[in-house]
């Protein structure tokens, strides 16, 4: 039966945290302190707390504190969440165990090295991917999208980066090759764009055995994912798109043409001009 | 063969055994029905009625299917079950090439079993 944490406002909270300085230990050990609980207070509160308090060696990382950036991933009481969006009281326990994310090398105490998150995302190309390179370099319009075509990858878009399903996957535990739940994710985001012209250079690496393929559905990407994307789905989406397409079931659809440029539209009197692009400049 | 080739086989194997032991059922277990039908042997389990089906061209062909299948579909499996351990590339294509070795081995015996049957 959970405690009632409520009664923990004003008492201690112990934190157990992994503590690694790879210049100094040989292996992680985990070091414990004590706070005061307040009212509202998050797993990044109590470890900024311990920092300019307790012990100022303690290395974390943190950005924007609000759930965006996805900086502060870590692995707290055996799940992968964001330490700015877990409230300690929400934990039922009055030990917090924090440690940095699985399946990642440690740089230090909590803070892991997440090049094989981006370096994965990167294989996948994530970007929009045309024949018509000059339109995407110097833009003379905006390409047709409808509210129903944005309906298929939006929630995919939501992705921070923050690499908690990757830490969640028990594939990519098994192997560091699986190219894992949040390139899945964002290789779908993109072939699901209907101005997106990239499936077949997407396609050696999600058609491999590291691919799409090795995913066998457990689903704890989707769980733990902070932003409520869904990278299992995805990766079953993208079998799907996969195998329709090689096998005849779907052809490849035409990227989206440029939409048509309003005609005897006027400017509302206030609103100035867009800036000149800086990108291709 | 790319990877997704050999598991959209994997499906069709998997919606080919449920048809195909959908008919091995329906003739070893509704033998009774179907004899009262008047399509079936009286006792299908009797050396007699063994050696008839065996003769039968629908029968090797089903059952060679079946087979394939059967192997193919369980073998796929196997081998994703296997790719959960993390064993490494090499390893893992090692095992990939002896559980390919073992499919054919199996086949080829299971379907010169049939065929003799058949033909003897």
């Amino acid at each position: 039966m959970a405690k009632d944490t409520k009664n923990l406002v004003g008492k201690p909270i112990t934190f157990k945290i992994l503590r690694y300085d790879p210049d100094k230990d040989t292996k992680p050990y985990y070091k414990t302190y004590q706070i005061t609980l307040e009212r509202g207070m998050t797993v990044l509160d109590g470890l900024m707390h311990i920092k300019e308090n307790q012990d100022s060696t303690l290395a974390y990382r943190k950005s924007c504190r609000m759930g965006i950036c996805g900086s502060c991933a870590m692995y707290i009481n055996g799940l992968p969440r964001l330490a700015c969006q877990t409230q300690i009281s929400e934990l039922n326990s009055p030990v917090v165990v924090v440690a940095p994310l699985p399946n990642y090398p440690i740089l230090r105490d909590v803070v892991p090295d997440l090049d094989p998150l981006f370096i994965k995302h990167q294989n996948i190309k994530p970007y929009i991917i045309r024949e018509d390179k000059a339109e995407l370099e110097k833009p003379t319009g905006e390409f047709s999208q409808t509210p129903e075509e944005l309906e298929r990858y939006i929630q995919f878009s939501y992705c921070i980066k923050c690499g908690a399903c990757l830490a969640a996957c028990p594939t990519v535990s098994t192997s560091d090759l699986f190219i894992g739940p949040q390139a899945g994710a964002q290789a779908y985001r993109y072939i699901a764009d209907t101005r997106d012209d990239g499936f077949n250079e997407r396609l050696q690496v999600l058609d491999d055995k590291y691919g799409v393929w090795r995913c066998h559905f457990p689903g704890a990407c989707s769980e733990a994912c902070p932003k409520g994307v869904d990278p299992a789905f995805a990766i079953q989406l993208l079998k799907r798109e996969i195998v329709a397409r090689r096998f005849g079931f779907k052809s490849a659809p035409k990227p989206a043409p440029l939409a048509p440029k309003p005609e005897k539209a006027e400017r509302r009197p206030g609103i100035p001009e867009a800036p000149a692009p800086t990108v291709g400049q | 063969m790319k990877e997704s080739t050999k598991w959209f086989l994997f499906i069709i194997a998997g919606a080919l055994i449920v048809f195909l032991l959908g008919i091995h059922i329906v003739i070893m277990h509704f033998d009774d029905l179907l004899y009262n039908l008047g399509v079936g042997d009286k006792d299908v389990l009797s050396y007699e009625s063994v050696v008839h089906r065996s003769k039968i061209f629908a029968h090797v062909v089903v059952y060679i299917l079946l087979l394939g299948a059967a192997l193919y579909h369980g073998l796929y499996g196997f081998r994703s079950l296997l790719s959960e351990l993390p064993l490494g590339r090499g390893l893992e294509n090692a095992l990939s090439i002896i559980i390919t070795i073992a499919g054919v081995v199996l086949f080829v015996y299971g379907a010169h079993a049939i065929i003799i049957g058949y033909i003897s």
